[in-house]
């Protein structure tokens, strides 16, 4: 069974207000009760780049975007002609009445609002066209006004939020006369007193994690897509006393990031492939001074600056390799907002518990992406770890490096009464000072790797790999990160006609190898989905597991996979 | 007597080397300071200063090449009431990591910055650095060095430093108190110290017919065009001393979050996410 979904589309071009639009409309919507996901596309420029704004809403949990579009808000005459192929005879277009469609009409409703008129008569700004449009649309959803009203008062400054109130009544208005009552259209269904629930972005989840996981201190510098985890906290460092810093480059804020660590600060720093290539250096020198940290990495296609604005899973084997040497690291991949939260909470209490780097995999369809999610409920405490403050009050002199069972050495915070605390990017003995003399060297080599047993032991705590689907599948997908959501959108349209399993690997590093070989046994009908080249995820079950999966879905164009482009890779139309 | 900050670490700098008289003029200074030491952290670079940080009985990370002062930018936010020192050598502070020294000089960080400045690489055996004189042949400038040398003085002076000086190993007294005022100055102190490497570029006859110490002249050291023209000396005469000094805020100051105290003491744990939740609905 296929669950209902109404899928919309805004598209303009960049400097239309294509974001701003989408996110009033799938506020509106989730207030009214409803599940929202939106996602976006656009280029690297800032005027003038074709762009769109997907929401898509249900009264069942909606995991993914959609190919099929129900309503077109065409911003620009190009939209139509782009998203022909995308659009039936169910589908409604809203255009300006100016706007000549006859060269591009195909067999969907037209809706004509006079949008400029409307725009000469208030003598408002062109930008202002999307409220127009939005408040037809919501009229001819039958949708409840009010609601795009509060939502629009709430985003915007009072004078410019009584202008674009005005301009969708008008085009709420409009669309009411026009078709009387029964429009004809889809309609949407409202909720009463729905549970107040946030629309938030795969980025926006790792900075609430973080901030819940005692963040103090962030540092990045700007690069798409990460960018709006620092917009966010920078907005936010007031409300909860954190540092917001933009650095010099990427190899300023991953070493301002391990001296606030080392002062015994929980500090993170987010970035792109590009930016993290600059942050390798110093991801070495984290391992070996043993300072915790957590760096977000959030995907698009490479190599060098690749497509920016774009999607890809194509940094995996680099994050687990970067820099020179061996040390223990963690790397976790989250599927949606609500695991990109817990995931960056619990990412902070295991650095300090390791004392290791941390890095959590996301990539562009996750970070902008957004869900309307319930409040996130805080999962745990904030764990230190070994951490020491105040006074030290051990019998031998403080050594930062002292050997222990579990590899982890008590770390006193800088400042420490009766402590002197070294750190050093040299191989160093017990105190941090530089050593060549090999007994001591293999011990401390040794010292940092008996970690990983430990945090073998912890990862038991922790959902590390996910199974979702029929118990007994007669086609398991494996799959990680991002494509969670498309890949549950499309088991959902098959699982009338075939078994369908899915197992999500959140766990990279270390890799789950037992608690996967059991889920992954369950099939010998395997589908491999990713978005790389290479499948870097199929690369980690040979070399963990000895299992190559045959069939492949690997799209590598920077797009996030549509559920129906999986559908046929179940079906084994397009593998 | 054994000074509270020295360490048993075995020096390993050749005998004669420039870098003694730093650390000592830094283990004098720290001490007529009277800092304690769990108050004070020295963050070093890669080169053969950067065993000063296990030389000195303080807090120290020795960290890689040319980071020494987002380090230490990292360390002073999170915990402002440390004395904070970076040290870092030509090659760090002007070659690979000269890129940071702007931006950490006009941000106006409360930190001290000391460069030991030989105009020479000598822990990889004497190549050439940014400060090494024109036309001078070292092992990769085997037929002399083509390049302009750079002029750390104003470079510093140009980023907006507030407290700019030039020091000299061969003069350990006025060394001593450069360092002293450099730690004492709220806001960002460049201190770039003239360190003849006895192995590849001994330089202390050269400075020592040359240094004078602009404290001895009636140079004003408030007045930033005279520092700029001061600068511009190099020739027969050597100044050192403080070429530049004023106030400014500092980056700490304009952190209202550092009003709480410092930041490694706040309180992490039970946030309530309310604030951040309310620009979601």
């Amino acid at each position: 069974m296929k669950p209902r979904r109404i899928s919309f589309l805004i598209c303009g071009m960049a400097g239309d207000g294509i974001f701003a639009s989408g996110t009033i409309l799938s506020k509106t919507f989730m207030r009214g009760g409803l599940n929202v996901f939106s996602t976006n596309e656009y280029r690297s420029i800032i005027r003038g780049g074709y762009q769109w704004y997907n929401v898509t809403v249900s009264d069942y949990p909606v995991y993914s975007h959609v190919y099929h579009i129900d309503f077109l808000i065409a911003l620009t005459k190009k939209a139509v002609e782009f998203h022909k192929s995308q659009l039936s005879e169910s589908s409604t277009v809203i255009v300006d009445t100016k706007e000549d469609l006859e060269s591009t009409a195909g067999n969907f409703t037209i809706v004509k609002v006079p949008m400029s008129d409307f725009l000469r008569e208030a003598g408002a700004k062109r930008i202002m066209r999307n409220s127009i449009a939005l408040g037809a649309l919501i009229s001819l959803v039958d949708y409840d006004f009010s609601l795009l009203e509060s939502v629009i008062r709430d985003t915007y400054k009072e004078d410019v939020a009584i202008k674009n109130v005005e301009l969708a009544k008008r085009g709420y208005e409009y669309i009411n006369q026009l078709y009387s009552n029964h429009k004809g259209f889809k309609k949407l269904s409202r909720r009463e007193k729905p549970v107040r629930r946030i629309f938030v972005s795969g980025n926006e989840a790792v900075a609430l994690g973080a901030i819940a996981g005692g963040l103090k201190f962030y540092v990045a510098y700007p690069m798409t897509p990460a960018s709006s985890i620092l917009h966010f906290l920078a907005r936010l460092q007031h409300d909860y006393s954190i540092i917001v810093l933009q650095p010099e480059s990427e190899i300023a804020a991953i070493n301002m990031v391990i001296g606030a660590s080392f002062a015994g600060v929980r500090a993170m720093t987010a970035t792109s492939g590009g930016g993290f290539s600059l942050m390798t250096e110093a991801l070495g020198l984290a391992a070996m001074a043993e300072t915790p940290i957590v760096i977000v990495v959030v995907q698009r296609p490479g190599p060098s600056t690749g497509m920016p604005t774009f999607t890809s899973q194509g940094d995996l084997r680099f994050v687990l390799h970067a820099s020179q040497g061996e040390f223990p690291r963690i790397v976790l991949a989250p599927g949606d907002a609500e695991e990109a939260f817990h995931i960056a909470f619990y990412s902070l209490n295991l650095a300090w518990k390791f004392q290791i780097p941390v890095i959590i995999l996301s990539d562009k369809f996750l970070g902008e992406s957004s869900w309307s999610c319930k409040e996130f409920k805080i999962e745990g405490k904030v764990e230190e770890g070994k951490v020491i403050r105040g006074t030290y009050r051990g019998e031998q002199p403080y050594r930062r490096y002292a050997l222990s069972k579990d590899g982890v050495s008590p770390f006193a915070i800088l400042g420490t009464k009766n402590a002197i605390v070294k750190a050093n990017s040299s191989e160093h003995d017990e105190y941090g000072v530089p050593t060549v003399n090999p007994q001591l060297v293999k011990k401390m080599v040794e010292k940092r790797f008996k970690k990983i047993e430990k945090i073998k032991e912890e990862m038991k705590k922790y959902e590390v790999v996910k199974y979702y689907g029929d118990p007994e599948p007669e086609c398991l997908i494996i799959s990680w990160g991002s494509l969670k959501g498309p890949i549950l959108e499309a088991m959902q349209r098959v699982q009338d006609s075939l078994k369908v399993g899915f197992v999500q690997v959140l766990w990279l590093e270390p890799f789950p190898k037992n608690e996967l070989k059991t889920l992954i046994e369950k099939s010998e009908n395997r589908l491999l989905i990713e978005n790389n080249k290479t499948g870097l995820l199929n690369s980690l079950l040979n070399e963990h597991l000895h299992i190559n999966i045959e069939k492949k879905f690997l799209k590598y164009d920077g797009r996030p996979p549509y559920p129906y482009e999986i559908v046929k890779a179940i079906k084994g139309e397009i593998v | 007597m054994k000074s509270v900050f020295s360490t048993n670490t075995k020096i390993t700098w050749c005998p004669g080397c420039g870098n003694f008289a730093i650390l000592t003029a830094l283990k004098r200074a720290l001490e007529n300071l009277g800092l304690e030491p769990e108050k004070v952290v020295i963050v070093s670079g890669i080169g053969c200063h950067g065993r000063i940080s296990e030389y000195v009985n303080v807090n120290s990370i020795h960290v890689i090449h040319g980071r020494v002062l987002p380090v230490a930018t990292g360390i002073k936010l999170s915990n402002h009431e440390l004395t904070v020192i970076g040290h870092a050598g030509d090659g760090d502070a002007y070659a690979i990591g000269v890129g940071h020294l702007p931006h950490a000089a006009r941000r106006n960080l409360d930190i001290t910055y000391i460069v030991h400045n030989n105009m020479i690489f000598g822990l990889t055996t004497g190549q050439v650095t940014p400060t090494t004189p024109k036309g001078m042949k070292t092992r990769s400038t085997p037929y002399g060095n083509i390049e302009e040398p750079l002029n750390p003085i104003l470079l510093a002076l140009a980023s907006g430093a507030t407290f700019v000086a030039r020091g000299f190993s061969g003069d350990l007294k006025h060394l001593t108190y450069l360092f002293e005022e450099g730690i004492k100055h709220k806001g960002f102190a460049f201190i770039d110290v003239l360190q003849p490497c006895v192995s590849f570029y001994d330089t202390y006859e050269y400075f020592r017919e040359r240094v004078y110490r602009l404290e001895d002249t009636d140079y004003d050291n408030t007045d930033f065009i005279n520092a700029v023209h001061k600068a511009l000396e190099w020739n027969e005469r050597i100044p050192i001393g403080i070429f530049y000094k004023t106030h400014r805020s500092t980056l700490e100051d304009e952190l209202p979050q550092l009003k709480l105290g410092p930041l490694v003491h706040h309180k992490i744990d039970n946030v309530s996410l309310e604030k951040a939740y309310k620009r979601l609905y």
